[in-house]
């Protein structure tokens, strides 16, 4: 059985059908890339997966626990998945540091000396050990949004949604933050990305989806998906992409 | 001329006022830091129930929003007058055998109480939904959220409205004479009565500004502060 398996889901807003009958699998260790235009209904499925949103019909099961059934404790499952958004979110009022700690002491019972133990290891790793006491509003789009995924990685999750990370940063910045996914998904982390960096989502990804008018219209591997679509809205779309100079 | 200067500024009935309104000052020094104390706590929380999600909590943010109401709307030297005299004429147990100087923070708490709720409400829903939505996806609960990520950024952004309902009560704190609270205005009235001289009023004057004029100044350096970081952040 997959790690996270979507079967048949369908969300609306309103009028609005933004996802229609979608069905994904992700294997433990996976990284999946959705790929499609703004509005497809790629940040709708990942919120779906952290219950940020709610479905309307159909089924999400996640490491063997069915979410989706009303059942089960929103912030305990919260625990188990990171999230990461474009506009990063870091708490403005709080240092780099506390950022990063907030959740593991009050969400897991982490002992702050602990936490801050650990959350220093992890900005050594993404290399902003210095940054530790800095408030985010004195840091760079880059080293914001790398200091958001530090904060979801302290929480030890076992599956990270990306949810177009690198859409609002200077492009000088997105390299340094594409390079501390790349590692996340060499560490062997479960990882599903919504994101427009197509030669990224080529090099990282075991499988892409390509998500058109909230339907995943076509999946494979990135070989398959970006040199030899079978569908014809996929190759209209990279036709786009490439156009655009972005592949 | 001289006349008014006679009446208004005379300095040596401002040497003779002087220690009486001081004592009468001490009163309204004491109503204001528990009227602002107590207001700070109440109108936080009920600021937060007001924004309590869901439908079962509609009774409670209904409430909320009766009790700003009608605490809003009602003058204060008539809330003053339904406290000070009302609760002593019901004859209650603890209720009505408080001092007036009980009375009249009770009643400076219920009315400031109203207009704070909304300095605070105003404050938490300027928080964008999206730093909420970052604490929650973190696995914090809706408590956690509001205690850590909301509220302290709230706190924060209404500092400065919020110390100018403070210049506010502190003003009106004057107006809990009318229930006898021996306070400043009181003491004032005293003294003009039985001297037929105003300087008593300029006097207890002088020490209202002086207090508000700090805390006014303090209230623009906030402001001054945090435009200066808002616009070098901008950039």
């Amino acid at each position: 059985m997959s790690f996270v398996d979507v079967k048949n889901v369908s969300k609306s807003f309103g009028e609005l059908r933004v996802l229609r009958d979608v069905d994904l699998a992700v294997e433990e260790h996976g990284v999946v890339c959705l790929i499609g235009a703004s509005g497809s209904g790629k940040s709708t499925l990942l919120r779906c997966l952290n219950l940020l949103e709610r479905v309307d019909e159909g089924e999400i099961v996640v490491d063997g626990q069915t979410i989706t059934n009303g059942h089960v404790d929103v912030n305990d499952l919260r625990r188990k998945i990171g999230i990461v958004f474009q506009a990063y979110n870091l708490f403005p009022h709080m240092t780099v540091l506390d950022n990063v700690t907030l959740a593991p002491t009050k969400v897991r019972g982490v002992s702050r000396r602990e936490a801050r133990d650990r959350a220093r290891d992890l900005l050594q790793r993404i290399g902003l050990a210095d940054k530790a006491q800095e408030f985010p509003d004195r840091l760079s789009g880059g080293q914001q949004q790398r200091v958001a995924i530090a904060r979801a990685l302290a929480m030890e999750p076992k599956l990270m949604l990306l949810d177009e990370i690198t859409s609002a940063l200077d492009p000088q910045l997105v390299a340094e933050v594409l390079q501390l996914v790349r590692e996340l998904a060499e560490s062997g982390m479960t990882m599903i990305l919504a994101t427009h960096e197509m030669s990224f989502a080529k090099e990282v990804a075991d499988k892409v989806c390509f998500l058109d008018q909230g339907v995943i219209c076509e999946e494979g591997s990135p070989e398959q998906i970006f040199s030899a679509p079978t569908q014809a809205r996929t190759r209209e779309f990279l036709a786009r992409v490439i156009e655009a100079g972005r592949l | 001329m001289h006349e008014v200067l006679q009446k208004f500024f005379s300095p040596h009935s401002f040497r003779v006022a002087l220690p009486d309104v001081w004592t009468g000052f001490q009163l309204n020094l004491k109503l204001m830091v528990l009227s602002e104390i107590l207001v700070l706590i109440l109108a936080l929380a009920i600021a937060v129930v007001r924004g309590l999600p869901g439908r079962g909590a509609a009774p409670f943010r209904a409430l909320a929003i009766f009790y700003t109401d009608i605490f809003r709307g009602t003058p204060l030297i008539l809330v003053a007058f339904l406290v000070g005299f009302g609760l002593p004429g019901l004859n209650m147990h603890v209720v009505s055998s408080q001092s007036n100087f009980v009375y009249g923070v009770i009643a400076l708490t219920l009315v400031y109480t109203a207009y704070v709720t909304e300095v605070y409400r105003a404050g938490i829903e300027s928080v964008h939904p999206s730093q909420r939505m970052a604490a929650r996806s973190l696995g914090l609960s809706y408590w956690q959220a509001m205690r850590y990520v909301v509220i302290p950024q709230a706190v924060r952004r209404v500092i400065p409205p919020l110390l100018n309902d403070f210049v506010g009560l502190q003003k009106d704190t004057a107006l809990v004479t009318v229930i006898g609270v021996a306070e400043a205005a009181q003491q004032a009235q005293q003294f003009s009565q039985n001297n037929y001289n105003f300087t008593s009023y300029v006097v207890a004057a002088v020490f209202f500004i002086l207090l508000t004029i700090p805390l006014a100044r303090f209230t623009d350096h906030l402001i001054a502060l945090r435009e200066r970081r808002e616009r070098a952040q901008a950039t």
